[in-house]
């Protein structure tokens, strides 16, 4: 405290004050910086980079794919194709894009922390990170590799001529980048509460980001140890995994999908909790049922390890554990349905404010709804085994990575966009934007679902002739896509030099992010708040707004 | 908070970690864990039948639980700790039922 | 907790001790989230050895018969002396700490310089077992695993060698590891940073070193002393 009050900082917007951004100059200041608000920029820049590349590789397949004949790629190079666009997207986009950028600026100031408990351990993260997409960038350009993003053995230890163990090695080092994430996400919230911050004050984005962290300890360790073995296995050639030799590979898929079915509530989980806060903000109220929500994130992160084998079902695992887990992943759709209900319930009777923010959440809660309800029709023993490896699961999973997490994480760049530069966006290049996004979107993939139901099996860079209206489809929705993807690039740049200044509260939001001056000072706050009320008390401001206005 | 100055300046609930092991305690479980070496190592020799397998893994357990709660302080630590330390295991637990759930199984037939 | 923080503001009294972070409020917030964060990350490193050890344990089950004869190709004696010298190391890990919070600095210098030694005496025996084991062919690899004086049960040894080898690798590792942090906290203690209010570090490097320890408790009587079904490889 006393070291926030060294410095000169006044808040509330005055012009020209000192912010995270102006404290200190030069490239350095931000590759050495510790301060989580940097660091979350740092992570804005690297991450959107990694985005681009792997929308590029999505785009190349979607073209291959508007033509039933495989014409502009070899089914070698679409294989490397559909790989690193997997690779790319999950371990270096979904899983940190929201708690390494929103969570890492956002998250200490919600809590009315100067900064993480490890702000040392914050910045190592994020160069492991770096150094992780660098040795992925290396294999891109080598070779890539081409054994699915779930490099299943024994293809991966003994048949593919790729590069697997340096992408595994990626993959290895990007999981440490996000185990030091949680480790710092969950000793700050324990630990660096303002006082009076009490748990049920949180705000849900904290929740959520704290199950999230729950489960990136608690699942990645395994996908760390697992791609050792395959590591291991490859380099000696000996068959931890390789049938010819004892080994087994259900035993590889078993472990691998210990830690990837978790790391998919890694990569919904915060989206969830965004929605929580943006819903609130442009509704103007408590979000119905907080403790409901609150804990139906813990709820999702325990009940989502109890899962995994349903990806196996058609590996030949037995016919009783097959039951069991079919059974288990219904119980996953008790919390998330919770959550979307009391969303809904919150927007009932709200008089809504159709800000960018909240037509990604609108969006979100829908396509996460259809994603989730499709994720039933799969954990369903007999129906998975007609559809599985089909489109349908394409279809399944891209509606609730995109149509959930990228959305959400939209909406929640949106949300904070003012707060992390202090500039305004235009709002009307927005909303279109997020209009097309929508669109593109369903286009794109809802084609896929009745694809799959058909028939067409994923991975493959040819198909049969009648799946083609479908196709192009998908791949005209891809476009527009693409261009809503592009405009938020344009339109958010075109903010830092020429927007409007943002204040304090450009939202009327509750929330201390929203009592600090936008951008924050270097310490976040002048004073360390003391938190009196609960959050989301929207009710309490209105009332308090309104005494003002009839004085 | 038993033999210590060290939380005057502290308030007294946020060092609940704060405290020292009497010397005793220390060398009575490094006994303690020789013993179990000795005894894991000597139970091996014998052929138990069946129970050669749990009872090496009853010792090798103790063991852990010692270090855990006296040379790792777990037993003056919060409840966050115990929570923590409890829970990991746990989870391993889920990893290791679940799993075995599918291959000890694998050869039941339907019918 | 945060009602400890809400007067944290009034009694800023003693004066701030050098090594207590700008974000923490006091000595006490940083030495509960340390320890809380290496806690959370020994929570990753039981799921790390424990994923390796929950594929152990199914090839364990399918192939018992396997796994007892290669357990009886390690040398147990070796095995059980390196146990009792991890666990003396780990005894003088405790009394290092106990030091620090007493603030002898001698007595935790040279506790930590007795849990470096013993450390690397166990290094020293693994390297050596190490050397047999290659001279053996019992190294998993098409050109290194020469060993068959049960061709039947051949395949199978490799794969319980290749568990040892990952799993004993893995924990000499975390040795390592170990053993260049205690050199820095040698030093650290030897200038004389730490005592009763700043023991915070030793303490965590203890928790590290006593994890190691246990891992290696586990490892012994899974890599070393496997009975087999009939009895006869005792």
């Amino acid at each position: 405290m006393s070291s926030l009050t060294l410095h000169d900082v006044r808040i509330t917007g005055a012009e020209g004050s000192r912010n995270y951004i102006n404290d200190e100059y030069g490239a350095l200041s931000w590759l050495l910086t510790k301060d989580h608000k940097r660091i979350a920029i740092l992570y804005l820049i690297s991450i959107t980079i990694m985005f681009l590349l792997g929308g590029s590789f999505a785009v190349i397949m979607r073209v291959e794919l508007l033509t039933p004949e495989g014409d502009l790629l070899t089914s070698d190079t679409y294989n490397k194709m559909f790989t690193l666009h997997g690779i790319v997207m999950i371990f270096f986009f979904l899983i940190p894009v929201i708690p390494a950028i929103l969570g890492n600026f956002i998250l200490p100031i919600q809590l009315g922390a100067k900064d993480f408990a490890f702000p040392k351990i914050n910045l190592l993260s994020w160069y492991l990170y770096i150094f992780a997409a660098a040795v992925g960038l290396y294999v891109i350009i080598t070779g890539g590799v081409d054994t699915g993003w779930t490099f299943y053995t024994p293809f991966s230890t003994q048949y593919s001529n790729t590069h697997v163990i340096g992408v595994t090695f990626a993959g290895f080092i990007a999981g440490f980048s996000s185990i030091l994430t949680g480790l710092n996400f969950i000793v700050t919230i324990h630990r660096m509460r303002a006082p009076g911050l009490t748990w049920y004050r949180l705000p849900l984005f904290v929740w959520a980001l704290y199950a999230t962290s729950v489960v990136m300890l608690l699942a990645t360790p395994v996908l760390a140890i697992t791609l050792v073995m395959l590591m291991f296995e490859r380099f000696t050639g000996i068959g931890i995994f390789n049938p010819a030799i004892g080994g087994d590979p259900v035993l590889y898929q078993h472990m691998f999908w210990f830690y990837s079915h978790p790391a998919v509530y890694i990569m919904i989980l915060p989206a969830m909790g965004v929605a929580s806060e943006v819903v609130a903000a442009f509704t103007r109220k408590k979000i119905f049922g907080y403790r409901f929500v609150a804990f139906s994130s813990l709820g999702i992160a325990f009940l989502g390890f109890l899962v995994w084998a349903h990806h196996l079902f058609v590996a030949g695992i037995s016919v009783y554990s097959a039951l069991i887990f079919a059974f288990l992943s219904f119980f996953v759709a008790v919390p998330s349905a919770i959550k979307v209900f009391n969303w809904t319930a919150t927007l009932y009777k709200a008089s809504v404010s159709w800000a960018t923010p909240m037509l990604y959440i609108l969006g979100f809660i829908g396509l996460f709804t259809i994603g989730g309800v499709t994720g039933l029709f799969l954990a369903a023993l007999g129906l998975d085994i007609h559809v599985h490896d089909t489109y349908f699961v394409v279809a399944h999973f891209h509606y609730v990575m995109v149509g959930g997490t990228v959305m959400a994480y939209l909406a929640g760049i949106h949300y904070w966009w003012p707060k992390i530069t202090g500039r305004m966006y235009n709002e009307f290049w927005a909303r279109l934007a997020a209009l097309l996004v929508f669109v593109g979107f369903n286009l794109t993939f809802f084609p896929q679902f009745i694809l799959g139901y058909l028939g067409m099996p994923r991975r493959y860079h040819a198909y049969a002739p009648e799946f083609q209206v479908l196709n192009v489809m998908s791949t005209a929705g891809a476009s527009i896509l693409a261009v809503g993807y592009a405009l938020p690039l344009i339109y958010l740049g075109f903010s830092l030099r020429f927007g409007r200044k943002a204040g304090v509260n450009p939202w009327g939001a509750v929330g201390l992010e929203w009592t600090t001056s936008s951008p924050p000072p270097k310490h976040n706050f002048e004073e360390t708040p003391v938190v009196t009320w609960d959050a989301y008390d929207y009710p309490a401001m209105m009332k308090a707004v309104g005494e003002t206005q009839n004085v | 908070m038993a033999d210590i100055s060290v939380t005057e300046h502290h308030h007294s609930d946020h060092a609940p970690t704060h405290h020292v092991t009497p010397l005793w305690q220390y060398l009575l479980v490094f006994f303690a864990l020789a013993v179990g070496t000795v005894l894991t190592v000597v139970a091996s020799r014998f052929d138990l039948g069946m129970w050669n397998t749990p009872i090496a893994l009853f010792i090798a357990t103790v063991k852990a639980t010692l270090v855990i709660l006296f040379f790792m302080h777990v037993i003056h630590s919060t409840r966050l700790t115990w929570v923590v330390v409890i829970g990991s295991f746990l989870w391993l637990g889920v990893l290791f039922v679940l799993t075995f759930a599918d291959y000890l199984t694998r050869s039941w037939s339907l019918y | 907790m945060s009602d400890t923080t809400l007067h944290a503001h009034a009694d800023e009294h003693p004066p701030h001790h050098p090594f207590l972070q700008h974000h923490f409020e006091d000595l006490g917030q940083q030495h509960e989230a340390s320890t809380l964060g290496m806690w959370m990350f020994l929570t990753t490193e039981i799921l790390f050895f424990g994923g390796v050890l929950c594929a152990y344990w199914i090839y364990r089950v399918m192939y018992p018969a396997a796994w007892a004869e290669a357990a009886s190709l390690q040398n147990w004696q070796m095995g059980a002396i390196n146990t009792i010298v991890l666990i003396i190391s780990s005894l003088t890990m405790a009394l290092a700490v106990r030091a620090s919070q007493l603030g002898q600095r001698m007595g935790t210098v040279v506790m930590l310089v007795l849990t470096l030694l013993f450390g690397g005496i166990f290094l020293g025996v693994k390297g050596y077992e190490y050397s047999v084991h290659f001279h053996e062919g019992l190294f998993p690899g098409a050109q290194t695993f020469t060993w068959h004086e049960n061709p039947a049960l051949a395949p199978q040894v490799q794969l319980f060698m290749a568990f040892y080898f990952t799993m004993t690798g893995l924990h000499a590792i975390h040795m390592v590891i170990g053993a260049g942090l205690l050199l820095w906290f040698i030093r650290r203690a030897w200038r004389g940073d730490f005592g009763p209010e700043y023991y915070a570090p030793v303490e965590i490097m203890g928790l590290y070193w006593h994890f190691v320890d246990i891992v290696w408790i586990f490892l012994f009587p899974f890599l070393y002393l496997i009975h087999s079904a009939g009895g006869h490889h005792g």
